[in-house]
C-alpha cells in the first residue's frame, strides 16, 4: 500500500494532478475561485473565538441560543397588487395557508411618492404592487387584520416616513398602542442610490429622514424595526456576494455613525437593527455569506462602536431567494432554484424568509405559484430534517474557508470605504455604483460566452415553450383608484390638510423629528405625494447621474 | 413643457466623431418609475463596445424627456428598457412624441418584463423590435447594426 500524504500541497501535486479535471472555470457564480479541497490546513485557529457557539459572540453560527429548534423562522411571503382590497384578499388567503407574517409590496407611484391620480403614475397604478395614496387605502388594506398580533413589513424607501405614520395611524383606529405594534419598513435608502434607485431627494436629507425614524422608533415603536438594512437589491442590481457582504455592512455602519451623532446610545437602537439578504444560486457561497455577515456586524458593533448590549451585536435577518437568478424560458425549472436557494438561507440560519414564485420573470406572481413557493418553505421545514441541527454546516472545511475568505474581502471594501470618508462620500463619487454594474456586465459576459452557465438559457434551451398562466392586472383599476384619490381630495378639509403640510416643512428646515408631524397630517388625510411634495419643495430632487 | 439637461445624460463617445463617421447614435433610455436599470446599463455599454455611440438618459424619465433628448441628441434609434409593467402606456407614448417632433423615422426598439402577446401589440404600434429577458446582448447588437439605418 502506498503511503499517505501529509498535507494539502502534497495531495494536490501528487494524488490530486493524476485525475481528471475538467475543462472549466471552478469559481463561485459571482467568481471566487474554488479549490478542489478544503481541509484542516484551511480552517482557521481557535474555535472559540473564531466560529463559536449558538448564541455566543460572534454569533457565526447563529445568533440564537437554540435557533431553529426553538422557533422556525418566519415565513413571510411578499405581497401586493392592484386596490387594497385586492391585496387584503390575498393578506387573508396567506395568513389561512400557515404564512405567520405580512410583507407589503407597493406600487410604484407609492415608492416614489406619488399619488394615484399624479401625470407620472400612469400605467404604473397597482401594478407592480398595491396602490396606497392615503390613510383610507392604509385601512382598506389592513382591514380586519389585528396590527397587535400580526407582524408586518413594509417594503418601501423614500416614501418610508408617510407610509410607516399611516400604519401607525391605522393602529390608532383599531386601538392598538404603538408600544404593541410590531413589524419592519425597508427604509434602507443608502441602497436606493447604490442599486434599487428609487428615491426622491439627495443621499443627504434622504438619511436625516432615515434617522429621524430610527430616534423616533426607538422612543415610541419600540417593537418596530425603523430600518432593514438591504444587501438583497445590491445583488439583483449586479454585484458579487461579497460586494452585496461589504455594501451592506457598510451601510449599517453609516446608519449606527448617523444615529450616534443624533445622540442616541448605541445599545438604545441597534437591537432594532435588522437585515435582509439576497439568496443567490451558489449554495456555499451564499451560506458562508451569511456566517460572515453575522461575525462582522458583531465585531464592528462591539469593537467599532462600543456596544453593550448582545442584542445589538446580533445582525437578524430577513432573506430573499433572488428575483434575478429566475429565468423567463421553462419557468417551472425555477421551483427548483427557489428551493435550493431556500434551502441555503436555512442552512445560513435566516430569521425570516420570502421565497419567489416560479412566474415572476413574467408577470406578479399566480395565488397557485405563491402557494407552491410557500409550501417550498414548509417542506424544508417540516420534512427536510435540516432544523434538526444548529448551522449544520458549521465546520466544514469548505463552508469555513469560504466564510473568512468572504469576511476579509468583505472588510477590505470597508477599509476602503471608510478611506474615502464614509458610504456617503462614496456614494457621492459613484464608488459602489461602479463596482456593482462592472460585477453586472462581467458576469453577462460570462454568460454569454458559455463560462456560467443559466439552464434552459444559455443551454438546455428549448426552442417551443408553453405559456403559463400569468396573473393580468385590469387596467381598470387605475381609473377606479385615481377618481376615488380625486373624490376623496374634494371631500376633506383642505385647510388642514395645508396647515399639516406646512408643520411638516417646517420639521424640515427646523431639524426637529418629522415623525410626529407626519403622522398628523396623515390623520388629516394628506398624500403620500403631498408629504413627499414637501421633502421635494425642502431638500431638493436628486436626479441619476446615469453612470454607466 | 419639458427640457433635458445636456448632464443628465452620460454620452459615452468611442472616438472622434467626423462629418464621414456615419456610427449610429443610440439613446437608451428608462422610462419608468422603478429603479431596474441593471439591464439598461449592461445594453449601453454592448452597444457601446459593438461600435456605436451611445448616450443613456438615467432612470425615471417621462416619455417628453425621452422624445426631447432623442430630437436634441439628433439620434438614430432610441432602445426603450421597461420592467415596471407599464410598457402598454409609455412605449406608445414615446412614438407619438417623436412623430410630434418631426422625428418618426427614429427606430424605437425595447426590452424588459413584457409579455409575447403585448410584445406582438406593440409591433403593430411601430415599435421595430421587443428582445425579452434573456436575450444576448450580441444578438441586440447585432440587430442594431443591421436593422437600423442612419436617419437622413
Amino acid at each position: 500500500m502506498r503511503q499517505g500524504v501529509s498535507s494539502k500541497r502534497q495531495w494536490l501535486e501528487t494524488t490530486y494532478k493524476k485525475g481528471q479535471e475538467r475543462p472549466a472555470r471552478f469559481s463561485t457564480i459571482s467568481d471566487l475561485e474554488i479549490e478542489p479541497l478544503y481541509t484542516p490546513e484551511d480552517v482557521p485557529d481557535g474555535y472559540e473565538t473564531s466560529i463559536g457557539y449558538p448564541g455566543e459572540y460572534p454569533y457565526t453560527r447563529g445568533v440564537y441560543e437554540s435557533m431553529y429548534r426553538g422557533r422556525l423562522w418566519t415565513m413571510r411571503q411578499f405581497a401586493g397588487f392592484g386596490l387594497a382590497e385586492d391585496t387584503n384578499r390575498r393578506f387573508h388567503f396567506l395568513l389561512a395557508q400557515g404564512q405567520d407574517g405580512l410583507s407589503t409590496a407597493f406600487d410604484m407611484p407609492a415608492l416614489m411618492g406619488y399619488d394615484a391620480d399624479h401625470e407620472r403614475a400612469r400605467g404604473e397604478v397597482g401594478r407592480e404592487g398595491v396602490s396606497v395614496t392615503s390613510i383610507h387605502d392604509m385601512l382598506r388594506l389592513f382591514d380586519r387584520i389585528p396590527l397587535d398580533k400580526v407582524s408586518t413589513s413594509m417594503t418601501i424607501n423614500c416614501s418610508a416616513s408617510a407610509l410607516l405614520a399611516m400604519y401607525l395611524v391605522v393602529a390608532e383606529r383599531q386601538g392598538v398602542p404603538w408600544s404593541a405594534v410590531s413589524g419592519t419598513i425597508q427604509n434602507d435608502m443608502l441602497k436606493e442610490f447604490t442599486a434599487q434607485k428609487e428615491w426622491i431627494c439627495p443621499p443627504r436629507p434622504s438619511l436625516r429622514i432615515v434617522t429621524d425614524m430610527i430616534e423616533f422608533c426607538a422612543r415610541r415603536v419600540p417593537r418596530w424595526h425603523p430600518v432593514s438594512i438591504s444587501g438583497y437589491h445590491i445583488r439583483e442590481a449586479g454585484s458579487t456576494a461579497v460586494q452585496e457582504l461589504a455594501f451592506t455592512i457598510g451601510d449599517g455602519i453609516c446608519y449606527v455613525e448617523e444615529a450616534v451623532k443624533r445622540g442616541l446610545n448605541v445599545d438604545e437602537f441597534a437591537p432594532r437593527l435588522s437585515f435582509f439578504w439576497n439568496l443567490h444560486n451558489d449554495f456555499l457561497e451564499e451560506v458562508a455569506k451569511l456566517r460572515a455577515a453575522r461575525r462582522m456586524w458583531a465585531k464592528i458593533m462591539k469593537e467599532r462602536f462600543g456596544a453593550k448590549n448582545p442584542r445589538s451585536m446580533m445582525l437578524r435577518t430577513h432573506a430573499q431567494t433572488a428575483g434575478a437568478a429566475l429565468t423567463a424560458q421553462q419557468p417551472i425549472n425555477n421551483v427548483v432554484r427557489v428551493a435550493i436557494q431556500a434551502l441555503a438561507g436555512v442552512a445560513g440560519g435566516v430569521q425570516s424568509l420570502h421565497t419567489n414564485s416560479m412566474d415572476e420573470t413574467l408577470a406578479l406572481p399566480t395565488e397557485q405559484s405563491v402557494m407552491v413557493a410557500l409550501r417550498t418553505q414548509q417542506i424544508i421545514a417540516e420534512e427536510t430534517g435540516l432544523t434538526n441541527t444548529i448551522d449544520p454546516l458549521g465546520g466544514s472545511y469548505a463552508i469555513e474557508a469560504l466564510t473568512d475568505r468572504m469576511e476579509r474581502d468583505a472588510f477590505e471594501y470597508v477599509r476602503r470605504i471608510d478611506e474615502m470618508g464614509g458610504m456617503i462620500k462614496a456614494i457621492e463619487t459613484g464608488y459602489p455604483q461602479r463596482e456593482i454594474a462592472d460585477a453586472a456586465f462581467t458576469y453577462q459576459r460570462q454568460l454569454e460566452q458559455g463560462v456560467k452557465t443559466v439552464v434552459g438559457v444559455n443551454k438546455y434551451a428549448m426552442p417551443e415553450e408553453l405559456p403559463i398562466e400569468t396573473l393580468k392586472i385590469d387596467p381598470a383599476l387605475e381609473e377606479m383608484q385615481v377618481q376615488r384619490v380625486r373624490k376623496m381630495k374634494r371631500e376633506r378639509n383642505s385647510a388642514a390638510v395645508r396647515e399639516s403640510l406646512g408643520r411638516v416643512g417646517e420639521a424640515c428646515r427646523s431639524g426637529e423629528n418629522l415623525m410626529d408631524p407626519i403622522c398628523e397630517a396623515v390623520r388629516r388625510e394628506a398624500t403620500v405625494g403631498e408629504i413627499c411634495d414637501v421633502f421635494r419643495a425642502e431638500f431638493g430632487v436628486y436626479s441619476d447621474p446615469g453612470w454607466i | 413643457m419639458c427640457s433635458v439637461p445636456s448632464s443628465a445624460f452620460t454620452a459615452i463617445r468611442g472616438g472622434f466623431r467626423s462629418v464621414a463617421d456615419k456610427r449610429l447614435r443610440i439613446l437608451v433610455a428608462k422610462p419608468g418609475l422603478d429603479g431596474h436599470d441593471r439591464g439598461a446599463k449592461i445594453i449601453a455599454r454592448a452597444l457601446r463596445d459593438g461600435g456605436f455611440e451611445v448616450i443613456y438618459t438615467g432612470l425615471h424619465q417621462t416619455p417628453e424627456m425621452i422624445a426631447e433628448a432623442a430630437v436634441q441628441e439628433d439620434v438614430d434609434a432610441v432602445g426603450l428598457s421597461i420592467l415596471s409593467g407599464a410598457h402598454m402606456t409609455l412605449f406608445p407614448e414615446v412614438i407619438r412624441l417623436l412623430k410630434e417632433r418631426g422625428a418618426g423615422d427614429v427606430a424605437v426598439f425595447g426590452g424588459g418584463i413584457i409579455p409575447d402577446e403585448d410584445a406582438e401589440k406593440l409591433r403593430t404600434m411601430g415599435v421595430k423590435e421587443v428582445f425579452t429577458p434573456g436575450t444576448s446582448t450580441e444578438d441586440i447588437v447585432k440587430w442594431v447594426g443591421e436593422k437600423v439605418r442612419p436617419r437622413e
